[in-house]
């Protein structure tokens, strides 16, 4: 397959970013996103050029480290997977591709696509945890049963893998899906419902200075979302923070 | 030649730790705040030991590489952790996965070490479960288990295929918990370059900011080392891009002794090779072989009919099908461990049945028809459908199996467009995991005092191959409940040291030696990509050092390695300066650092003339084709001295003594 592309480029957070066009050659139908761009960063660099500076890790979608925002997508076309998952058979010979960072105020840019997401672990600071110190004395596993439905939910509100596309998929950049699964996993279960209160004012609380925008309830997030994390968890939040704010 | 001590405690094995925990000095509270411990690598031995030692009132500097600690690879883990939990009832004690890893590691690990893993591996559980860690449960309410290759118990737990997410994200909100106490300082996309050593004591690190390049200096009163394997000196593995052996190396270049570097796990159920332009592999977990069956067809003409797709493997008949493991180890089947059935894997395809369409032909199928029959079969029962007609038994049980291995059918089809519902998954053994590592005595501390190895880093309790679902336990068990109390003897010393200074002549030789290195790097100019060079390393490794090694290839590849580490340093190019973001420049230096490491991979791998676990030596083998010990010559670790140069290190011996299990031949029939 032979693309365009047409990828943001910026030298650093301070410098401003623009878009530039690059062409691939011979890129395999089955190789992945992410190894196109390795075939244009190894160009590039044989052409005494700077490579484009994207982030990445696992390659199996689950680290959450990839990004990028795919002709305006997050992650880019395709249903319940990240960008190392997306494999070039999904787009044509002679296409031209957008490739931007994710875009949010809570998101700035460090570098060409990579953005600081530390927002994000902030939030989690903030009160995603259950406060258990490891001891090697604490209770037997199974003595307190959780019924199999609620383990089930709170399992699929725990695969958020902190990637950030709700975000990036808001048009208010809202992180309203990320921080409502953590809120979700743990009220879910017996062990966290004890810090319950504190947890969800605490955590919405830093999300806001954060500067991530309202929920506005569109739905984009669960619908880029790459593991489907599903807007029930936001319901569930606010039903947890009308609770904790009148308690 | 010089021995190791691994200093295991005096006493019956059973016992052994519970009189070390008894006689160990501790540390006052007061005193813990006056002491600062670094640890490098925040996967589940990193992640656990940061948030332990910082609920125990030490002052922790967490490093990783990643944007959050919460990436670390222990991230992509997928099918299980296991433990002597015994819920199921089915006869399992912690002597009897105490006897599996060392029967599965091929007899080459420390019976101390793996009694204590066994021991505490319940605790990870019930502590998992304390911190909101969402296992699978079963309609009562109570933890489910599957089983796993090697043993033949249930003890697995497990969240779907995603185990080492949850239990990262666990130790991750413990560590969040103690960040925000402000117990622990994390320093995210931060790379460790070099440890300092003062007065013969691990006392801090050299570390890069990999936004801004500033070089950093960090003390601290011991060192721990967690950054995980160096299956990526294959360049094609299972390990994400970025793990690297470079913490870990260069603390062996100041000291660290490296045990056993030629224990390598390559995991039979990988997805294939798809063509040149692949930067990794993909693990389909072992928990698939739970229900898949392995095979390939019996005749050649078979096998070159699918390669050329002139034949579906569904239109195979039953008859006409190669269950090689279950023919060839009818007791374990498709369980066997994974050195096993990677073996038998290769020796179909070096016969020539392999079914991948490329230049290898290196593939098998594992098949899920059976379970999916299966499975809708006992559903048409649990639901009263009588005579349920064969699309509704399949519709049933695909249903059963999506829900077990949903995700990672799903991953299957994305990667290659094939729907495995349909039809068998094509896989074929991939570098996953390396048993070897630092050299670690019993108290997980290196050759270098203060200084630390935990999980995947270290090489302690695997032996040469480890078992499934055991990386989690040792990664938890070492951060959680080992090291918590090691840490603590050694620290006793230092209550009265203060603050270490950074402004000294040993902090100001490694930093030299750290930019000095970065800056040869950047001002090379040369003509290559780092890239070319990992990838002609990777190929020489997987050729010559792969799933089955001669002297010759051996011999062939140690020169090699040794000549293209020249090449590299004399050709490649590293586009950018030192002082910016540059993601080259980190590639570089962690080639560079696996130009190193292979080579003292291939030494020891001809060093050993024997076959054990995931090291193979073709010279070495029965004649059935299983590996050959030599329990009489090689009952030792092999713990290897830096001198200067992978060709000048020193081979010290650790013997290792069987007093509690008996050394047999290992046996899966």
């Amino acid at each position: 397959m032979n693309l365009t592309l047409k990828i943001w480029r910026q030298k650093n957070a301070d410098a401003k970013g623009g878009m530039e066009t690059y062409k691939v050659e011979n890129i395999s139908p089955d190789s992945s996103f992410l190894e196109m761009l390795d075939i244009l960063n190894d160009q590039l660099i044989n052409e005494g050029k700077e490579p484009v500076a994207f982030d990445h890790d696992c390659r199996e979608g689950i680290c959450g480290m990839c990004s990028l925002q795919i002709n305006g997508q997050p992650h880019g076309p395709g249903r319940g997977i990240t960008t190392c998952q997306l494999h070039m058979r999904k787009f044509r010979d002679g296409d031209t591709i957008y490739i931007e960072p994710f875009r949010a105020k809570a998101f700035p840019v460090i570098k060409d696509l990579v953005v600081d997401r530390t927002s994000f672990d902030r939030i989690q600071h903030a009160g995603g945890y259950i406060s258990v110190n490891t001891s090697g004395n604490t209770q037997d596993a199974n003595a307190i049963p959780i019924e199999k439905h609620n383990a089930d939910k709170a399992f699929d509100a725990a695969t958020c893998i902190g990637c950030g596309a709700c975000v990036a998929a808001c048009k208010n950049a809202s992180a309203m899906l990320f921080t409502s699964a953590k809120v979700s996993q743990f009220a879910l279960l017996p062990q966290g419902r004890v810090e319950a209160t504190e947890r969800v004012l605490n955590m919405v609380k830093q999300m806001d200075l954060e500067g991530f925008g309202n929920c506005s309830n569109t739905g984009a997030c669960e619908l880029e979302c790459p593991k489907g994390i599903s807007l029930e968890n936001i319901a569930r939040m606010n039903r947890e923070y009308l609770k904790a704010s009148v308690k | 030649m010089a021995t190791v001590d691994s200093k295991i405690p005096q006493g019956p094995l059973a016992d052994k730790w519970t009189n070390y925990k008894n006689n160990i000095r501790l540390v006052n509270p007061a005193n813990k705040r006056k002491i600062d411990v670094i640890i490098v690598g925040t996967g589940l031995a990193g992640g656990s030991a940061a948030a332990t030692l910082a609920e125990l009132g030490y002052n922790v500097k967490a490093f990783c590489y990643q944007d959050s600690p919460r990436r670390a690879h222990s991230i992509a883990a997928q099918g299980g952790i296991n433990a002597a939990k015994n819920y199921q009832g089915d006869g399992d004690s912690v002597y009897r996965l105490f006897y599996d890893t060392i029967k599965g590691g091929d007899y080459r690990s420390r019976e101390a070490n793996v009694y204590r893993l066994a021991e505490v591996s319940a605790n990870i559980i019930d502590q998992c479960v304390a911190q909101g860690v969402p296992f699978a449960r079963d309609y009562g309410g109570l933890l489910d288990n599957r089983s796993f290759g090697g043993v033949l118990v249930s003890r697995t737990f497990y969240a779907k295929g995603q185990t080492g997410q949850q239990l990262l994200l666990g130790a991750y909100s413990a560590m969040n918990r103690q960040i925000a106490k402000g117990k622990i300082t994390m320093y995210n996309r931060h790379e460790m370059l070099d440890v300092v050593v003062v007065d013969g004591k691990a006392r801090g690190i050299i570390a890069r900011n990999l936004i801004t390049g500033e070089i950093e200096r960090h003390s601290a009163h011991a060192v721990v080392i967690a950054s995980g394997g160096y299956g990526n000196v294959f360049f094609l593995s299972t390990n994400a891009m970025g793990s690297n052996a470079t913490a870990a190396w260069k603390i062996h270049k100041r000291g660290a002794y490296f045990a056993n570097p030629c224990y390598t796990q390559i995991h039979p159920t990988c997805i294939p090779v798809h063509g040149d332009q692949q930067s990794k592999l993909t693990l389909m977990s072992e928990s698939l072989r739970n229900d898949g069956r392995i095979w390939v067809p019996k005749k050649l003409e078979d096998a070159k009919a699918v390669r050329e797709g002139k034949l579906s493997p569904t239109d195979i008949a039953e008859e006409d099908r190669d269950y090689y493991l279950e023919r060839r180890y009818p007791s374990f089947g498709n369980l066997v461990p994974r050195d096993v059935a990677s073996r038998a894997a290769k020796e179909r395809c070096d016969a020539g049945f392999g079914i991948i369409n490329n230049s290898t032909n290196e593939g098998v199928f594992l098949d899920f028809s059976s379970a999916i029959e299966r499975y809708g079969k006992e559903q048409a029962h649990i639901h009263g459908i009588h005579n349920p007609s064969k699309e509704k038994i399949i519709q049933l049980g695909e249903e059963v199996v999506a829900s077990k291995y949903g995700n990672l059918f799903d991953m299957y089809q994305q990667i290659t467009d094939d729907n495995p519902y349909k039809t068998p998954m094509k896989i074929y053994p991939a570098v996953h995991y390396t048993m070897g590592g630092i050299w670690v005595d019993y108290n997980l501390m290196t050759t270098v005092p203060g200084l630390y190895a935990i999980g995947e880093a270290n090489f302690s309790d695997h032996g040469a191959n480890r078992l499934g679902a055991s990386a989690l336990m040792q990664g938890l068990a070492d951060g959680y409940f080992v090291l918590p109390y090691t840490i603590g003897d050694y620290l006793a010393d230092d209550i009265r040291t203060g603050p270490i200074p950074t402004d000294t002549p040993e902090f100001d030789a490694a930093e030299k030696n750290v930019t000095d290195s970065i800056e040869r790097l950047i001002n090379n100019n040369g003509k290559h990509s780092v890239d070319y060079f990992h990838k002609k390393l990777g190929l020489i490794m997987w050729n010559k050092v792969g799933m089955a090694r001669n002297a010759k290839g051996l011999s062939e590849a140690i020169h090699e390695i040794a000549e293209l580490r020249e090449q590299f340093w004399k050709e490649v190019k590293v586009p950018g300066t030192a002082n910016e973001f540059n993601q080259e420049l980190e590639k570089a230096g962690r080639v560079a650092d696996f130009l190193e490491l292979g080579e003292l991979f291939a030494r020891d791998a001809l060093e050993r003339n024997e076959s054990c676990g995931g090291h193979y030596r073709e010279e070495y083998q029965t004649e059935e084709g299983e590996a050959k010990r030599d329990d009489e010559n090689y009952t030792y670790v092999a713990a290897w001295e830096y001198t200067g140069k992978p060709s000048e290190a020193i081979l010290h011996k650790e013997d290792l003594k069987f007093e509690n299990v008996e050394l047999k031949t290992r046996s899966y029939k």
